[in-house]
């Protein structure tokens, strides 16, 4: 019998999910005998033809991570589904946005134009923006156009599986790999990490006391942190009590809160509004004054509590952003 | 729960949508007050009774909006007066910091508002309801559902419905 095919793709990403890959040492040779890699373009090399040319879900599974952000990224995700059994999305940013989504607070052009243009490091005297179509010696080479919204890619495709984390650990994600192959499947569209809060898991889970009064907050680079202490009788927001648990509370363990990479449990629909729901109601004042002078500790909200899913929140992105090309 | 279909934007006959969660034990109360004392006030709110202001998780502000909301309004009970002594506090302290979130995320201050809300103050309910849809209606819809719907036409093809939570 053949072995099962299996591909790892990228989108946007940081190439830290395939750093996991890699990090699974020589547990990849048990990996690598069980199935037959037949795309990973971060280590092997293929065309896009040799994916076309594969038949229809004549890959077993896919491990796709990054956000989906540009018209490539939305093509090779429509053309991997299109050939895998079992398309799963890796990571936080094909889970949930990751970091990238957090794009989803600027119109495309604001970034081009500081990317290109304004960023101090810029030299581009003639402004020269990437164009979808050039010429060079008679050729006319083309590259994708950037979305206008970055997306999970189950806001682009139908996914079967999701890998949280920023990224996964090795361990979830062999206990992952060692289910698909040995058929023991759960529902589809199960998150495959343990479905309770990281707190359960956390090394300093006793030092939490029933009733939390914050009377400020720090941040993690403004105070000398107790390593023995929950962050949140310290003052730090941890985002611990709204994030799924499997990462084996490795943040924690070096002395840095939760940042919440794994995403809510599956009860959770926004996992951005879980946290901000728990910390203010935890909150010492009671008058207006107060209150905002505890929550200035939070100077920037958004990027504190959808840190890694901005793209999959209630509200997506920006309300009041142009959509497509201004219109 | 269906999505709250957004009136049609620009032709003239759009008037906002406001979500009003109330506490069962004041602001509801005074909305039935205002009812049997034949006040006449805007009827532009969708009103959901709860236990308390307390109850209002910050999701079900945010799904207001994600499902066409124009403005969402709470009430509760005033300071000291909670029949549960705190939940009105909890409620104001995620109110300040979800109010300066939603802005960051471009969602006018004016559409939402928390009023404390007493069950004798049937006259503060008209009040407060028709200067919310004096405001919003100077602001015009937000209409997220139509601005997911716009944004998802850049995709080759229609993005997957979204999937109900799956519980392992």
């Amino acid at each position: 019998m053949s072995k099962p095919k299996v591909a790892f793709y990228w989108c946007a990403s940081c190439g830290g999910c395939e750093e996991t890959v890699v990090d699974l040492a020589e547990d990849i040779l048990g990996v690598v005998e069980k199935v037959d890699i037949v795309l990973w373009p971060v280590a092997m090399d293929f065309k896009y033809k040799d994916v076309e040319a594969m038949a229809d879900q004549s890959i077993f599974a896919t491990l796709l991570n990054g956000a989906i952000r540009s018209t490539e990224q939305e093509a090779m995700a429509r053309l991997l589904r299109r050939k895998s059994r079992y398309l799963i999305a890796y990571g936080s940013c094909a889970c949930t946005g990751g970091i990238p989504s957090l794009a989803n607070q600027f119109a495309r052009e604001q970034i081009l134009k500081f990317n290109y243009e304004e960023a101090p490091s810029v030299v581009n005297e003639t402004k020269t923006r990437p164009q979808l179509v050039f010429e060079e010696a008679g050729r006319h080479p083309h590259l994708p156009e950037l979305h206008h919204v970055v997306r999970s890619l189950d806001q682009v495709v139908d996914v079967d599986y999701y890998i949280p984390g920023c990224p996964p650990t090795p361990k979830i994600t062999q206990a992952a790999v060692a289910a698909l192959l040995d058929g023991r499947l759960p529902p589809k569209g199960a998150v495959l990490a343990p479905d309770i809060a990281l707190c359960e898991e956390c090394p300093r889970r006793d030092s939490k006391p029933a009733d939390l009064s914050f009377t400020e907050f720090k941040r993690p680079h403004q105070k000398l942190l107790d390593p023995a202490k929950c962050f949140l009788t310290q003052g730090v927001v941890c985002l611990g009590p709204a994030t799924r648990q499997g990462c084996g509370a490795q943040c924690i363990s070096g002395n840095m809160p939760c940042t919440g990479c794994f995403g809510g449990t599956d009860r959770v629909k926004d996992q951005g509004a879980k946290i901000l729901s728990s910390l203010c109601a935890n909150l010492g004042p009671k008058e207006e004054a107060g209150i905002n002078q505890v929550l200035a500790g939070i100077p920037d909200p958004v990027g504190t509590f959808y840190r890694y899913g901005l793209a999959k929140s209630l509200l997506r992105r920006k309300a009041d952003l142009p959509m497509n090309n201004g219109k | 729960m269906e999505n709250a279909s957004p009136p049609p934007a620009g032709n003239g006959s759009w008037t906002p949508r406001i979500v009003a969660f109330f506490c069962n034990w004041c602001t509801y109360t005074a909305a039935d007050l205002a009812g049997v004392s034949r006040m006449k006030y805007a009827a532009n709110t969708l009103t959901i009774r709860l236990m308390c202001s307390g109850r209002v998780d910050p999701q079900f502000i945010l799904e207001a909006f994600a499902r066409g909301a124009d403005g969402v309004l709470i009430g509760g009970c005033h300071p000291n007066d909670c029949h549960y002594a705190e939940g009105n506090y909890k409620m104001l302290r995620r109110f300040q910091l979800l109010k300066r979130m939603l802005q960051d995320l471009g969602i006018a201050e004016a559409r939402l508002r928390l009023e404390w809300i007493s069950a004798a103050e049937g006259e503060k309910v008209k009040s407060v309801i028709n200067d919310m849809v004096k405001k919003i209606t100077a602001l015009g819809p937000l209409d997220l559902p139509g601005k997911f719907a716009d944004g998802d036409r850049e995709l080759t093809a229609p993005a997957p419905a979204e999937s109900e939570v799956t519980h392992v």
